[in-house]
């Protein structure tokens, strides 16, 4: 299983677009936003919280697809399949890797948005804290998602509908997590709830994509 | 005795299905008129309300059904990953399009109403919320029917989806409660509560509900059936290529 996660990793980083990507999609959509809504900073920092969370979860989502699509087309899949890893290790591994090389790099590279964003000072270390919380929670899912559809020709749309709906709720406690945080407000509770839902993904949906997946490679 | 698993028999299903369909078809349909016509006819006009009230009899019992859709495929879909039975998991299929066109009409009726009593058509209050996301959960659902050739694969992955839906479909709602006050009001109807409805309103809005019950189960059996003969035909035209 190692050795799956430190391919996974090695393929990103060699075939290139697997780190950079995500993150120069995460920087254009949090530099468009001003232009969308005008450069008044009070309106940007009431914002803020919001739109950061959104990119970062919009720039694990363009991801998604490339989780198992490759190894599916390849036969990679069938060969991992029939090793003697579970299927529920390699949808573990896969969505590791995944955040290792998406949600990782955006949990970093958010406060430097937020600056851009004039996020108030007191919601940095909320945002860092929900993202790196938060953030493991949109691999495990997204991986379900990528799991359902690798089987479909252009699945990217149906991906997203699929996926979206299911992030809402770990959208909705980080979000309010940074938004409280950066009022001054108790932010410890919405905390502990975008814990609680990653803990609760990380637990439950790699058997759930495992068994997606099995149903695929039927 | 007869169990309820001889109805996993397509056979025996279609014969019950079509035995009952037209008495379940007339029950809904007489539910529904006098349940509609003597709320919208005979009943007072709310004091406050005036006749606005009324929409009650559509707006309640389509979102009620919308909800218990998504709860019977729900159990279908259990039923198919545990037991294998394709005609569960047809109903389940069936019921989707059914369930999403109440929670349409929930929406709506609900924005009719709501822009007379509060003002607004739409309020991202809670509830309105979380039936907008069940919305985007039968559009899930059915658009990953749709995009599956296999139908045993279709059933498969659309199941694990269904049982994975439920689970973020229920956190989503606590989550809304959490992220917004609501503007809707509680529930007014309970099993457990007393009821703060009078009565005049209370019996046809119960009619209405059975209506909407039986209009929901005569659609699933109907569509069920459907998609039981479209199995069939498909099988025969394979049957005819290859003999």
């Amino acid at each position: 299983m190692i050795a799956l996660l430190k391919r996974d990793l090695m393929l990103a980083i060699r075939a290139g677009g697997g780190f950079g990507l995500s993150l120069a999609f995460f920087l254009i959509f949090t530099t468009l936003v001003p232009f969308g809504v005008g450069p008044q900073t009070g309106i940007l920092a009431t914002i803020a919280p919001g739109i950061l969370w959104l990119g970062a979860l919009l720039a694990c989502l363009l991801s998604l697809d490339r989780i198992f699509q490759l190894d599916w087309e390849d036969g990679t899949l069938d060969l991992i399949a029939t090793s003697p890893v579970p299927l529920e290790g390699l949808a573990a591994m896969k969505a590791l890797a995944h955040w290792l090389t998406t949600g990782l790099p955006l949990v970093v590279a958010a406060p430097a948005l937020g600056l851009l964003l004039n996020l108030p000072a007191a919601g940095y270390l909320w945002l860092i804290a929900s993202l790196l919380l938060g953030t493991p929670a949109l691999s495990a899912i997204g991986t379900f998602g990528a799991a359902l559809t690798v089987g479909i020709k252009r699945g990217g749309l149906l991906l997203s509908l699929l996926v979206l709906p299911l992030y809402m709720p770990t959208l909705i406690f980080g979000a309010l997590c940074v938004v409280r945080g950066a009022a001054g407000q108790e932010a410890l509770t919405p905390l502990l709830l975008v814990a609680g839902i990653t803990l609760g993904s990380l637990a439950i949906l790699p058997f759930a994509a495992a068994a997606a997946l099995r149903v695929n490679l039927r | 005795m007869n169990s309820i698993w001889e109805y996993a028999n397509p056979r025996k299903f279609m014969a019950t299905s079509a035995f009952l369909l037209p008495w379940v078809a007339g029950l809904a349909a007489i539910c529904l008129v006098v349940g509609l016509v003597w709320g919208f006819f005979f009943t007072p006009d709310d004091f406050r309300q005036g006749s606005t009230v009324k929409i009650i009899y559509i707006h309640v019992p389509a979102a009620i059904m919308a909800v218990n859709a998504w709860l019977m495929m729900l159990v279908t879909s259990l039923i198919w990953v545990i037991r294998r039975h394709h005609v569960s998991v047809l109903a389940a299929k069936a019921a989707a399009p059914v369930g999403m066109v109440f929670t349409v009409i929930a929406l709506v009726t609900g924005a009719i109403w709501g822009q007379p009593m509060w003002g607004t058509w739409w309020e991202w209050d809670p509830r309105l919320t979380s039936f907008l996301i069940l919305f985007l959960f039968y559009l899930g659902y059915m658009a990953l029917w749709e995009a599956i050739e296999n139908p045993d694969s279709a059933a498969d992955l659309t199941s694990v989806l269904c049982l994975v839906g439920s689970v973020f479909a229920v956190i989503s709602r606590y989550a809304l409660l959490f992220w917004n006050q609501g503007l809707h009001q509680g529930a007014t109807l309970s099993l457990d509560k007393e009821q703060n409805i009078a009565n005049v309103f209370w019996y046809p809005l119960v009619i209405a509900l059975c209506g909407f019950g039986f209009l929901f189960l005569a659609l699933v059996l109907y569509r069920t059936q459907t998609e039981i003969r479209a199995r069939r035909l498909k099988a025969l035209i394979a049957q005819e290529r290859t003999g």
